[in-house]
């Protein structure tokens, strides 16, 4: 209990404050905690050897192991050491360092099902490779009783391996039956259910042909298909969590005996919360004590911080700028007003789940055919051959070749070789389908704040002041952490500062100092003495002369000028859409040479018309970071979101922007069409092995050895295409 | 041909022992800091004496 009483040293409350782990070991007996960090400039052998050397060096860790792949120490230490002792540590030496929340990381500790799918696909690939041997001597011409012998060895490893191989397809293809409905298992199942017992049955009668290498190499290629699959989607999860887990969900709570760090889940209505500069409101509340400016970018999108003083209501997801301020909490967790806007996001019919992906369509119209081709091979060659085993043979042999192999790989395949690419540009891709609903977007909708503009403001009439006024800004600006003054702090740096004496920051107002026996202010209009202004401005009087405003501008983000050029050259109709006034969304659009733009949009009103749009016929493509961008980024047939959005935007978003620069979104769009465009091949060349093949089987003439060969180069066909991308 | 009686039970034991040593690789966790392994081997730490077990 001592570590919690410690009051946190950092701006940030959630740098600050002692790890989750340590609220765990209030319930069991506090033996050792367990701390994860993030190391994203980590990358070479001695970085490994540096970190873990600074972090033994302490003798409180008992030990530090690093993982070059996820870029994160794991440490194991003493239950008296923290999180924030560690970071200074690892800084030290030389690396950036975040501390990670363990228990949003809990789910990637151990990839079951990931560590299933291998164990499978390495028995079946034990069993396909021992059964080629053996085929492959009865290809060549083994015959009698050597034939027999082969065969029954064959079926010893086959049956065994796809019991426990198969079980994935055998599932699946059982829910969908049971369910009522075909997808592209029950094909599947069928044709290895088939080719086995029709291949013992065969080798009992000592027959020539038995497919237990097609049974179990279809086993293979399919397995490696889903771990494809699998890998790519679990790669897009635990990235996504790492950033969930960047955000620490702590707070500060006051009580009779001081401060104490508390988990957000923990909170209660009534708690006395301490919000320090810098930090996020955890709560709805009511202000107590303190006055200060609040950042409601990211709920609304204005770019001009508000007021806030004793008695006003602030929401979850607000940004407390200047000074410390105390808040009571009137709503919690599920009540907040945060949590009220995800319901908003419930009624937004999503575009995730509108639409079908190119492989279920292809199941839906691939899985009857397989079968009312097969059956009506068996009935036909019934009907002409009133042979009950050549016609069973022959309808195995037709769901072997047309089982859906290639078709398995077609899409996986290429997901794997897309999201790698894109994800070595910066892009994280969420969901299975994002890849294709990108592909048909022709309408990109911004948001303002935070997504075309990076949200820090720049100095924009630097001219209109003599140099001694700049200097007396520049040194009435260092008094003061708001971003506006450091703003002004940076746009100056070439002035030497005027030497001002008694500096000191009204919080919430601006900041004051004594120069030449004159009081100078720079801060608020209100406070100052100026006339508001639809733009960002700080007033600065000089003694009793007419204040004069310094006005800003948000900065533009990394590469959003490219990305919009880039946009409109690929023919994509570029609209800014924005929560902001006026004036700062129409300076922006006409910076940026975007014709539409709206302005002052409420989040309903963002999500009706991103859905006017679509009804209307476009593929709208959502880029949006706030708050009240959720609804419309879950309303869109694609969205983007950047890293530094809410946690609830990245959440609602399909793809998330990994760096700082918007340049790599063209890119995106260019990647993910000739993704769909490798996946509409790949079905082209799994239809035209069939077409050849089918024929083939239909008339009896499909031996193992086509049968075998058919599938094995449709499917490196498809996966070599596949790689193409990369 | 009798030579088969003794080549394929081979066979099938090699493999079969390759097997079981990747399923031992699944199980001890091997998987799961790949670039790291690969670049751990280039450290010169423990190079001249096994690594303690308490570290």
């Amino acid at each position: 209990m001592t570590a919690m009483m410690r009051p946190p040293a950092s701006a940030c409350p959630a740098c600050a404050a002692a790890p989750a782990a340590e609220k765990l070991a209030e319930y069991q007996a506090p033996t050792e905690t367990h701390i994860i960090l993030s190391l994203p400039t980590i990358h070479c052998a001695a970085c490994m050897s540096s970190v873990e050397r600074a972090l033994k060096a302490d003798a409180r860790v008992r030990s530090a192991r690093v993982n070059l792949t996820l870029k994160r120490v794991n440490i194991e230490a003493t239950p008296d050491l923290t999180a924030a002792d560690l970071v200074p540590v690892v800084e030290a030496a030389g690396f950036e360092a975040h501390e990670l929340d363990t228990t949003a990381l809990a789910a990637t500790a151990t990839d079951r099902a990931g560590r299933d799918l291998l164990m499978r696909l390495a028995v079946a690939g034990f069993a396909a490779m021992n059964v080629m041997l053996l085929s492959i001597a009865v290809w060549s011409g083994a015959a009698g009783e050597t034939r027999d012998m082969f065969h029954w060895i064959s079926a010893a490893i086959v049956l065994p391996a796809i019991a426990f191989s198969g079980q994935p397809f055998f599932r699946n293809a059982w829910t969908a039956l049971k369910a009522g409905h075909l997808n592209m298992d029950v094909p599947i199942s069928l044709a290895i259910a088939l080719a086995i017992v029709t291949s013992l049955y065969e080798t009992s009668l000592s027959g020539e042909h038995a497919y237990f290498d097609a049974a179990i190499t279809l086993t293979f290629f399919l397995l490696t298909g889903r771990y494809l699959d699998h890998r790519t989607r679990s790669v897009a999860r635990s990235a996504a969590e790492e950033l969930a887990a960047l955000e620490v969900p702590r707070a500060t709570r006051l009580t009779d005996t001081g401060e104490e760090t508390v988990a957000v889940a923990d909170l209660k209505r009534g708690d006395l919360i301490l919000v320090r500069p810098g930090g996020r409101m955890p709560v709805d509340g009511e202000i107590t004590e303190g006055t200060s400016e609040l950042d409601r970018a990211l709920l609304t999108g204005e770019t001009l911080p508000v007021l806030a003083q004793p008695g006003r209501n602030v929401s979850a997801g607000e940004v407390n700028l200047t000074s410390p301020l105390t808040v009571r909490a009137t709503a919690v967790g599920r009540d907040t007003s945060l949590h009220r806007m995800a319901d908003l996001v419930a009624i937004a019919e999503s575009g995730r789940s509108r639409y079908t992906s190119l492989a279920d369509r292809a199941a839906k119209l691939y899985a009857p055919g397989v079968h009312i081709l097969s059956a009506l091979a068996f009935l036909g060659w019934l009907a002409y051959s009133g042979d009950l085993r050549v016609a069973l043979n022959i309808a195995a042999a037709v769901l072997i070749i047309t089982c859906p192999c290639a078709l398995g790989l077609a899409v996986p395949a290429v997901t794997t070789a897309a999201s790698g690419r894109l994800f070595r540009k910066g892009l994280l891709i969420k969901d299975a389908t994002a890849l294709e609903r990108l592909a048909e977007v022709d309408t990109v909708v911004f948001d303002k704040t935070g997504t075309l503009t990076s949200g820090t403001p720049e100095l924009t009439n630097r001219n209109d002041f003599t140099s001694a006024d700049l200097a007396i800004g520049q040194a009435l600006s260092q008094g003061s952490n708001h971003p506006l003054s450091r703003a002004i702090a940076q746009a100056t740096q070439d002035i030497a500062p005027a030497e001002v004496t008694d500096l000191r920051e009204v919080p919430g107002f601006g900041t004051e100092g004594q120069w030449r026996g004159q009081t100078m202010r720079l801060g608020r209009a209100s406070w100052v003495g100026g006339t508001a202004t639809d733009q960002t401005a700080a007033w600065l009087q000089i003694g009793s002369a007419k204040p004069q405003p310094f006005l800003f501008t948000d900065r533009l983000r990394d590469g959003a000028a490219e990305a919009v050029a880039a946009l409109q050259a690929q023919g994509k109709s570029v609209i800014l859409m924005s929560g902001d006034t006026t004036s700062p969304v129409e300076t922006l659009a006409k910076r940026l040479n975007i014709t539409q733009w709206v302005a002052e949009a409420l989040p309903q009103d963002k999500a009706q018309r991103i859905q006017a749009l679509t009804d209307k016929g476009a593929k709208v493509l959502m880029i949006g970071d706030g708050l009240n961008d959720t609804a419309a980024l879950t309303a869109a047939h694609a969205s983007i979101s950047p890293a530094s959005a809410l946690d609830a935007a990245r959440v609602a978003s399909d793809i998330v922007l990994l760096g700082q620069s918007l340049a790599p979104i063209p890119d995106a769009l260019t990647t993910a069409a000739k993704a769909t465009q490798r996946i509409r091949e790949n079905f082209t060349i799994a239809t035209w092995y069939n077409i050849i093949a089918v024929p083939l089987a239909v008339a009896g003439l499909c031996s193992p050895l086509i049968a075998a060969l058919a599938m094995s180069s449709s499917s490196i066909t498809v996966s070599l295409n596949a790689l193409r991308l990369r | 041909m009798n030579i088969l009686t003794y080549l394929i039970p081979i066979s099938l034991i090699l493999g079969g022992m390759g097997l079981l040593f990747f399923i031992f690789t699944i199980r001890s966790n091997q998987y799961d800091d790949p670039e790291g392994d690969a670049r751990r081997i280039l450290s010169g730490e423990y190079d001249d004496k096994p690594k303690p077990p308490d570290a």
